[in-house]
Formats: structure tokens, C-alpha cells, sequence
């Protein structure tokens, strides 16, 4: 056998992945991956123009941000935190991003260097807001419902402040593209949520990162005692959470070519923890899928999708997708007595 | 008082009993019988079965098939609720009580006598105090529960649970957190139980303090009820050897414990050196020393400063005062992340809240203290991981299906072995280890203390705390001895005997008490 020899050792058998295994980890999704697949096919038959590629680029649009976001929830979440403050980064973000490349004062004369400014600006703002909620948590050890409810509440008044509480147009074609562009057909928003839930997923299960969050989570106390840093990795989770948020306010705003304090990541944060929650992260932390995150967003906007298509009336529309959302997390609640 | 009971005596009657869970057998015919007034003990190696047949008794379970007569009549508890009104009352080893509220509104929760409507203070702390008096335990009742220690707490609990009328009260563990004094507290009160009529099932893993308190005692293993002894007929070996399900022959040939008490070579340089540590009101003035390949037992009183010493020579605690060597460095760690890099590592006395990461995998467990080194650029490097996974489990013996496995699932003796072989995979020089064989049934508690043994024979260092006088006696190279925050004594090899350390522990000044500076 070793004589073909690429290597020289024997392959191993790994008794760690058996159908067994893979079941239990991709135990908590299996619910709501099993109800996207169902959905898809009730889809496929029943509701026109489902299987083009305009509806799906559509749909996947319009649910790239929530995921964006959710992603940032989905690390919180799993050290046992929350963050409630998303919505109000993605106005901050949104706010800031404009007011650059609308200024046209020198340096910023030229778009090539005002947009990428601005998209840089706004980011890192709300990736240090993000950091002030990490602060609040690990340092003065406040509670991370309580923590984040200041920049939930303050940081809606930061973005009208800097508007003046104005819904502000702009038409700014190469910032645009953040929402518009189309490299080999795909939208950027998708492209970016793919390589976000991409990176994020093999964060969680391959680095040292994605343990210790998953540690902290789990038993903060067991982890603190087996040398992880705790707070380093609290702090760069908010930290992580308020830059996605940040980018995911770019893009809303430049899809709607305005920006609007008052409405931009409007009940961002509730959209991000029922995505998350529905894809199989436990809100006690410890438990986390960055894929199920993705599974459950898709599955929430889908449903919404499906029932709007139908002509179903947007108050029972509301009503069946938080049914679901029961359901979803019932039926993983029902799994874990089960064991 | 045997076997044959008189059926009107027996309060409680259990008879073939069967209950299955998805791909196990919990219990295969069990039976109990508990006469009125009567304390019963059940004892059983872990996943023998006892807390199932338990949570059958008080309606967190239903049986599968079995007969249950409860007070002369046949019993089907569909839940604890319905359990507890017809007299069933458990006390869990973790205390179900409100913290922050007086003792008196603990005992009374739901049950408050009110007059127009609001509670009626006065004759709520009054009949609080009532029902504590009858059991001998004379405290203020308006203190909140926070203010007592565990041992306070726990009658507390058994005050609340014989005050609704308990016909049964079971108790699973009750000592696991005492010290001999609470524990003599907490015999008083169980025999005041008895003398008022009320029968106690009694589940322990310390099986010395049985013969003292348990009339009879059921032992059960792998499901099955396979004897019921009058506590007094039945010495610890024999009890031992029922458990274990070996002849009386193989049990005292391997001794009590699991250390093999080979003599081994003392090598001069001290390893470790704490002097007058202290830090707050717990810690005083406690010193100890480790030297490569011994193992240091730390002995003393829960309260006594054992745990706090633990910690703040890990880093994870700051010490106020005191001088700490080890290596060639002469400060403190400021956390156990530094400690862990020179080479020390700590097991806590609480396994399930400072120990495992419940739904991480055996896998991630054991390799989570070792992931700066199994780490490049971050990325964990996951075939050398494996590597040391499968060898650890090889080594230590861990039963685990896979090392996918979530921890939680593993027994409480396996769970501690994956957790000595999150430090062992770090090749330590220091093993700080914290009631190492605290609730693990008595066959893995042997195979540890084995390991233990095995390991200081191979150089390393090793401070071991334990509530258990055998295990430091039999296991120790040199015991030190605490007593509210000092060191009282210190030991060597051939002054070591249970009956010193008692009486250091008790700080009783008839035994020579060496300044702990002149032994280092």
C-alpha cells in the first residue's frame, strides 16, 4: 500500500466522523435546513418565477444584510452575550459614509479616494462602538442586554444628530456599487455575505479564536481556569459584531441610494437574534453555527417571500413567520431534552 | 430489622423495577424496600442506577414496568409536584432555594401566613423558627439565606422539605460539600427526622460516614439491587467489594486507595515555594512547598484556605501579601493563563462549573489549555490535535463512544480524566489538583490516584487538596495541614497518619507545629 507512497503514513481511520457525528453537528440546523428544503420545493412547484435567477438574486439580496449582521450576533451570542445595538451602528455607519463623500473638501476632492474613505470611516467608527460595548461588558462588567441597550438607544440619536434628523439622498455612482455592482452577475452584497459567512464558519470550527468563543460561552469560569482569555475575546466579538453592522448600514444606504436615521437597521438586532436562534444557536451561549445563522436567515426571508408572492396580507404574514420561529426553536428545544 | 420487613412497617415498596432510556437499560429489576422511620442508604458506583430509581420515587421519572406501593398503596407519581403531596420531598445536591431572601421566606415560600392579605411577618419568622427549633438548628431566620454557609443552606432545605408533611425525604449527596463538622450537624439533624417518624433515603459516595447514620443499606450496580445489608453487619471493604462486584480478596490486596505508596527519592530543590500568602479574610498566613516528584497533600477544613491557596498560587486569584517562587521567578502569576505557560495546571474542586465546557467536545476539552501550542497563525492544527486526543484517551482510559462526544455525556470519573489530561498534554511541572476524586465512583477513583502516583514517580509535582484523610494520608509524600488560613503543621513521609491530621486539622496544640518558614 505505501509503496504508491504520496505519503508514508497509513491513512488513519477517523473514528470521529461517523453519520453519527456528522449528525450531531450538524444537529442543530438539521431542523431548519430540513424546513428551507421543503419551502424550496413547495416554491419550486407552486409559486412563479421561483426558479429564475433574477428571484433568487433578489432574495438573496435583500437577506445579505440581515446575515451580515446575524454573523456578528452568532459570535456574541455563542460567549453568552447579545448585542442589541446593530441596528443603531448600521444608522451610525450609514450616516457617517455619506456625510464623507458628500463633503468633496480636500483630501476628499475625488471619489477614488472620498468612497473608499468614507466605507473605511464608517466601518472602523462603528467596529470602535462595537469595542465600547465589549468595554461595558468586560471591564465594568455590565450585562450585555443592559450594555448594549445604551448604543441601541444613543446611537439612533448619534446618527439623527449627525443627519439632523433628515432623510438625506445622494447620488454617488462608484459608492453605489455596494449595492448595485454585479461582478460576473453575482451582487457585491451577496459576494460579501458569502465570504463573511465563509471566513466566519471556519473561524468558528477551525481557529483557536472560534474555540475560545465557543469556551467562554460554554462555561466562562472552566475557561477562564484553563488559561483563554476570556475578555480579550468578549471585547472582539462586540468588536466584530458592530463592524459587520457597519458594513451591512453601507449596504442599505446605498441600495436605496439615501440614508434615513430614522429608518436604516430598523429592528436589525431582533431580525439578527431570530436568524440565529432559528439556525440552531443556543441564546445561553456555547453553542453556535455560523451556517445554521445563514440557514435561518434565508428560512425567515423565505417564508416572508412566500407568503407576500401569495398575496397573503402583510399582518397574517407576520403572524405565520413568528409561528415559525416558535416552532424552529421548539423543535430544537425538544432535541436537546431528547438526549 | 432485615430483610423481612412486615409489610404494614414499609413505607415505601419498590419491586421489579424496569426503566430504559433510548439505547440504555437504567435499571433491570430493581427493588428498595424503606420501613417507616428508617434511614436507608443507597450506594452504587456512578450510572448504577440510583438516581434514576429516585427520580422514579419522586415523579421525575416513570417507570417502565414494576410495582410501587408509596404508604400502603399503589403509586404512579407522574410528576415531582404530585410526588411532594402525597409526602415525597427531595433534596438535590445543588440547593433549590432563593438566595437573597430571609431564611424564613425560604421555608415558607408559597406557604406564607398572611393577615388582610399581606404576609404576616411576625408569625412567618416565628413559625420559621419553629420548624427550624424541632430540628435543633437555632439560627436567625430573618438573615438572608446568603448569609449561611452550605452546610446552614442545606438544613435550611431539609426544613422546608419535612415542614410540608414529608412522609420520605431523599437526600443525593447531601455531604458532597460539608466538612466533618457540618456533616456531624447535618447526622443530628437527620436523626431528629427519623425520631419524628419520617423515613430518609440517603445516597452517598462516602461510604465511611454510613455505618454512623444509615440503618440499611441497598447496594445497587449496573441497574440492579444486589444486596441489602443492616449497615452495622457491613464493613467498608465488603461494601466496596459489593459496588465494585469483586471478591473481598481483590479489594484488600489493592488497598483502600489507588496509591501504590512506593518511596520515592526526594531531589532537594524546592519546586514551588508559597510563604505567608494572603488575601482577604479566607487566606491568612499559608505556606507550602512542592518539590519535583512529590505529591503534597493539602489538608484543612472546608474554609480553611485550601481552595484560595489553590488559586492564587494559579494566577487566579491576586494574593494581597506573600512570597511566591517557583522556578526561577519570585512573583505571583497575574493570571492562570501565565501560570499555564510555566507549566502549572490547576484542577478545580467543581468540575461542572470550573472544570468542563459541557457541550464542547471530549476532544475540544482536553485540548483546550493546550491550544496556544496546537495553534499556528490561529488556526488550530487539527491532525496533531487529534494525535494527542486519541493518545490521552488511550493513556488515561477514557470511555467515550467518540472524542466528538460532548463531555457533559461522560461519566463524572471520565470527565475528570479528560480533564487531568487537558494539563498532562501539557507535559506540567506543577499539578495543582482539587479534590481530584470528588464524586467519581470507586473504581475510577482508584485508577486516578494511580495515575496521580504513576505521574509524581515520573517527576512531576503535584499539591493535592482532599477532604478525604485516606487519600492524603495513603497518598502523600508530605502533607501540610491548614487551619483558618495558616499553615498549622506540615508532615513527612513517616509522621503522616490520620489521626495527626485530624488533630492539626482541629488545630489541637498537642502535636508539634513547625513554623512553616523553617520547613521550607
Amino acid at each position: 500500500m505505501s509503496t504508491t507512497g504520496t505519503t508514508a503514513t497509513v491513512p488513519r481511520p477517523r473514528p470521529g466522523f461517523t453519520p453519527a457525528s456528522a449528525f450531531r453537528i450538524a444537529g442543530p440546523t438539521t431542523g431548519a435546513a430540513g424546513a428551507l428544503i421543503l419551502l424550496s420545493i413547495y416554491n419550486a412547484f407552486f409559486t412563479t418565477n421561483f426558479l429564475t435567477l433574477a428571484t433568487l438574486r433578489v432574495n438573496l439580496t435583500q437577506v445579505s444584510t440581515i446575515v451580515l449582521v446575524a454573523v456578528g450576533m452568532t459570535f456574541v451570542i455563542a460567549t453568552g452575550g447579545i448585542d442589541l445595538s446593530v441596528g443603531s451602528l448600521m444608522a451610525i455607519s450609514g450616516a457617517i459614509a455619506p456625510l464623507i463623500f458628500l463633503s468633496h473638501q480636500w483630501p476628499l476632492g475625488s471619489d477614488w479616494i472620498a468612497v473608499p474613505v468614507a466605507i473605511v470611516v464608517a466601518i472602523l467608527v462603528t467596529g470602535l462602538f462595537g469595542l465600547f460595548n465589549g468595554v461595558l461588558v468586560t471591564r465594568f462588567e455590565i450585562q450585555p442586554i443592559v450594555a448594549t441597550l445604551v448604543l441601541f438607544l444613543g446611537g439612533r440619536g448619534i446618527a439623527k444628530a449627525l443627519l439632523h434628523g433628515e432623510l438625506r439622498h445622494f447620488k454617488e455612482p462608484h459608492f453605489d456599487y455596494i449595492g448595485t455592482g454585479r461582478p460576473f452577475g453575482i451582487p457585491v452584497q451577496v459576494l460579501l455575505m458569502l465570504i463573511v459567512v465563509a471566513v466566519a464558519a471556519w473561524a468558528m470550527r477551525s481557529t483557536s479564536f472560534g474555540r475560545y468563543v465557543l469556551a467562554t460561552g460554554g462555561n466562562e469560569n472552566a475557561a477562564r481556569l484553563a488559561g483563554v482569555p476570556v475578555n480579550r475575546i468578549r471585547l472582539v466579538v462586540y468588536a466584530i459584531s458592530g463592524l459587520l453592522a457597519g458594513l451591512a448600514g453601507l449596504i442599505v444606504i446605498s441600495l436605496n441610494s439615501s440614508t434615513d436615521p430614522n429608518l436604516v437597521g430598523i429592528n436589525m438586532e431582533l431580525n439578527a437574534i431570530a436568524a440565529a436562534a432559528v439556525g440552531g444557536t443556543v441564546l445561553t451561549g456555547g453553542r453556535a453555527t455560523v451556517v445554521g445563522t445563514l440557514v435561518g436567515a434565508v428560512l425567515v426571508h423565505q417564508l416572508r417571500y412566500t407568503l407576500i408572492s401569495h398575496g397573503v396580507a402583510d399582518g397574517t404574514t407576520r403572524m405565520v413567520t413568528a409561528a415559525a420561529i416558535l416552532g424552529a426553536v421548539l423543535l430544537q428545544q425538544a432535541r436537546r431534552g431528547g438526549d | 430489622m432485615s430483610d423481612a420487613e412486615p409489610q404494614q412497617a414499609s413505607l415505601l415498596t419498590m419491586e421489579n423495577i424496569v426503566k430504559a432510556f433510548p439505547g440504555s437499560v437504567a435499571l433491570d429489576n430493581a427493588s428498595l424496600s424503606v420501613a417507616r422511620g428508617e434511614i436507608h442508604a443507597i450506594v452504587g458506583q456512578n450510572g448504577a442506577g440510583k438516581s434514576t430509581m429516585m427520580k422514579i420515587v419522586n415523579g421525575a421519572y416513570r417507570r417502565n414496568s414494576g410495582t410501587l406501593l408509596f404508604d400502603g398503596r399503589p403509586a404512579d407519581f407522574v410528576s415531582p409536584l404530585q410526588a411532594q403531596a402525597a409526602g415525597v420531598s427531595t433534596i438535590y445536591q445543588e440547593i433549590n432555594l432563593v438566595p437573597y431572601r430571609s431564611v424564613a421566606e425560604n421555608i415558607l415560600m408559597g406557604r406564607e401566613p398572611r393577615r388582610f392579605g399581606l404576609i404576616n411577618w411576625p408569625a412567618m419568622n416565628r413559625r420559621a423558627g419553629e420548624i427550624l427549633g424541632r430540628l435543633n438548628i437555632h439560627i436567625d431566620v430573618r438573615q438572608p439565606l446568603m448569609n449561611y454557609n452550605v452546610a446552614l443552606q442545606q438544613m435550611v432545605a431539609i426544613a422546608r422539605a419535612v415542614s410540608v408533611d414529608a412522609k420520605l425525604v431523599i437526600m443525593d449527596e447531601p455531604t458532597s460539600s460539608l466538612d466533618e463538622r457540618e456533616v456531624s450537624t447535618l447526622f443530628d439533624v437527620i436523626r431528629s427526622l427519623k425520631a419524628s417518624g419520617v423515613s430518609v433515603i440517603y445516597i452517598s459516595h462516602r461510604l465511611d460516614e454510613l455505618p454512623q447514620i444509615a440503618d440499611r443499606i441497598t447496594v445497587m450496580r449496573d441497574g440492579r439491587t444486589v444486596a441489602v445489608r443492616d449497615a452495622k453487619d457491613l464493613t467498608k471493604l465488603e461494601l466496596i467489594a459489593l459496588m465494585l462486584g469483586k471478591d473481598l480478596g481483590d479489594v484488600r490486596s489493592t488497598g483502600a486507595t489507588g496509591f501504590a505508596r512506593s518511596t520515592r527519592q526526594e531531589d532537594g530543590e524546592a519546586l514551588l515555594t508559597a510563604r505567608h500568602m494572603q488575601r482577604g479574610r479566607v487566606l491568612k498566613d499559608a505556606s507550602v512547598t512542592v518539590r519535583p516528584g512529590e505529591i503534597v497533600g493539602l489538608a484543612g477544613l472546608l474554609g480553611s484556605g485550601r481552595t484560595e491557596l489553590a488559586r492564587v498560587i494559579f494566577g487566579a486569584d491576586a494574593p494581597d501579601s506573600g512570597e511566591l517562587t517557583y522556578g526561577g521567578r519570585t512573583s505571583a502569576f497575574a493570571n492562570p493563563a501565565d501560570a499555564i505557560a510555566a507549566g502549572i495546571g490547576l484542577c478545580s474542586e467543581d468540575r461542572k462549573a470550573e472544570g468542563i465546557i459541557p457541550y464542547l467536545s471530549v476532544r475540544e476539552n482536553l485540548t483546550l489549555a493546550a491550544l496556544p501550542v496546537l495553534t499556528r497563525h490561529g488556526v488550530v492544527d487539527t491532525a496533531r490535535q487529534r494525535e494527542i486526543v486519541d493518545r490521552f484517551i488511550d493513556r488515561l482510559g477514557i470511555k467515550t463512544s467518540n472524542p466528538d462526544q460532548p463531555i457533559r455525556e461522560l461519566s463524572g470519573g471520565n470527565q475528570q480524566k479528560v480533564l487531568l489530561a487537558r494539563w498532562l498534554c501539557l507535559n506540567p511541572k506543577l499539578l495543582i489538583l482539587d479534590e481530584p476524586t470528588r464524586g467519581i465512583d470507586v473504581g475510577a477513583k482508584a485508577e486516578i490516584q494511580a495515575l496521580i502516583d504513576e505521574l509524581a514517580d515520573a517527576g512531576l509535582g503535584v499539591l493535592m487538596i482532599s477532604s478525604e484523610l485516606e487519600e492524603i494520608a495513603e497518598g502523600s509524600d508530605h502533607v501540610t495541614v491548614l487551619s483558618d488560613g495558616r499553615t498549622v503543621a506540615e508532615f513527612d513521609r513517616g509522621q503522616i497518619s490520620q489521626p495527626a491530621i485530624i488533630q492539626a486539622m482541629a488545630h489541637i496544640e498537642t502535636i508539634a507545629t513547625p513554623d512553616p518558614a523553617e520547613v521550607a
